[in-house]
């Protein structure tokens, strides 16, 4: 049994943690704001961008010629993936889920023997993956310093995958994130981004005019396609923020909850035990003076 | 107004600009500016740096455009573009921090043909705007 003084610690202890999650509750909140905004107003341009490459992928005639950052090197032996994730905690599944993910794709990978390379962007997923992959990350890449999801560290995620494909360091490329769905929910997501998958091709965009190409359609695509990756980080980096936010959100908001249905059950129990210890003392007295 | 057609002009960021009654729109396509009015055929290349000018009856706007790419179709013409402002806006200083940078790129010595004419055409459009 604790005594009165120890519940009364413990009381003012659990409330002073209950006003901090409830002040990064807030805080993500108004995080998630922002960065939801940013994410719907980064979609049309990831959207168009698609549209464009579908476009002229359908209108190469010659697949052989095709540029390799769309049809592929033809293998399928070394998988590169590039798990995106935040670069700090206390945001409920959000990480795990994302590792959990990426963790099922590494394990399909390794026993069909294919080679993996792993590229973490974000502190935690270096962190959660250190343990049990540290040999196959080739490069962890953090954001911390700036604020915001920004196309310019997008475009650096985007170049160094170019130049490792370039250098002929893998055949497949797959982004892991979180794509925001609402507050409450967050997908997990598994993309490939080089070679372009081919489902998403066939069945979009059956588009009977044929358009004028300036200059022709390799030397756009030979342009388009390494910009297009570095935008499919971007997206993914925006869609992982608003989800980062969103799901820290809930995950405050259950622990400000939890904090206040603990608060109340010490309460009763600390008010108990005053009434209890007032109980006995009243005995004693009553006992003691019958005794006179 | 019948002659008109949609432009959306999109960055990595957000949608940069959206009208449904533009005339006529100028781009700095890659083997030359494009005019283009109502009912083109539909078109998709390249955008070299340069000035995007877009007219709405007796309005003219003019914005840089530091690369893109773009999509005309059915009359809506879509303009993808990583760095874009409008040039009423713009600051001096601003402009020739991206003169210096143009001829820092320049003064390197393992760039190809390709990147060396566009990075002199930059040059020679951003010097345009600051004597402007």
């Amino acid at each position: 049994m604790p005594s009165l003084d120890d519940l009364r610690k413990r009381i003012t202890s659990v409330k002073s943690t209950q006003k901090i999650t409830k002040a990064m509750k807030m805080v993500a909140a108004a995080k998630l704001r922002k960065s939801q905004e940013s994410a719907e107003r980064g979609r049309p341009y990831s959207e168009k961008m698609n549209n464009v490459i579908l476009n002229l992928s359908s209108g190469i005639s010659d697949k052989e010629s095709a540029p390799k950052l769309l049809v592929g090197t033809g293998n399928d032996k070394v998988h590169l993936c590039i798990v995106l994730t935040a670069d700090r905690g206390l945001c409920g599944g959000f990480n795990t889920n994302i590792i959990k993910k990426a963790k099922n794709y590494f394990r399909k990978i390794l026993s069909e023997e294919k080679t993996l390379k792993i590229i973490t962007v974000g502190s935690k997923g270096y962190d959660q993956l250190k343990r049990q992959y540290k040999n196959y990350i080739v490069e962890k890449i953090s954001f911390k310093e700036s604020k915001n999801a920004n196309y310019f560290d997008a475009s650096k995620v985007g170049n160094l995958i170019i130049e490792k494909f370039n250098n002929n360091e893998f055949d497949v490329c797959a982004i892991f994130y979180n794509k925001f769905k609402n507050v409450i929910t967050q997908i997990p997501q598994e993309q490939q981004i080089i070679p372009l998958n081919s489902e998403e091709k066939e069945s979009d965009t059956k588009s009977e005019n044929s358009f004028e190409f300036e200059p022709d359609e390799d030397e756009i695509l030979y342009n388009l396609l390494p910009k297009n990756i570095s935008t499919q980080i971007f997206k993914a980096m925006l869609e992982n923020s608003a989800s980062e936010q969103g799901s820290r959100m809930t995950a405050m908001d259950n622990a400000t909850r939890n904090a206040g249905e603990l608060v109340d059950k010490l309460t009763i129990q600390y008010n108990r035990s005053r009434q209890a210890a007032i109980t006995k003392e009243l005995i004693e007295i009553i006992s003691g003076a019958e005794s006179l | 107004m019948s002659e008109s057609f949609n432009i959306e002009i999109v960055n990595p960021e957000k949608s940069f600009l959206s009208k449904d009654n533009v005339s006529e729109v100028v781009v700095p396509a890659f083997e030359g500016e494009i005019g283009i009015l109502k009912d083109h055929i539909s078109i998709i290349s390249l955008l070299k740096p340069g000035i995007v000018k877009v007219i709405t009856g007796s309005e003219e706007e003019n914005y840089y455009v530091e690369d893109g790419i773009v999509e005309f179709k059915n009359n809506s013409l879509s303009i993808l573009t990583s760095y874009i402002f409008n040039i009423k806006n713009a600051e001096k200083n601003q402009i020739s921090n991206f003169i210096e940078e143009a001829e820092k790129e320049l003064s390197k010595n393992e760039i190809d043909d390709q990147n060396k004419f566009l990075l002199n055409h930059k040059l020679e459009v951003l010097k345009s705007l600051s004597f402007n």
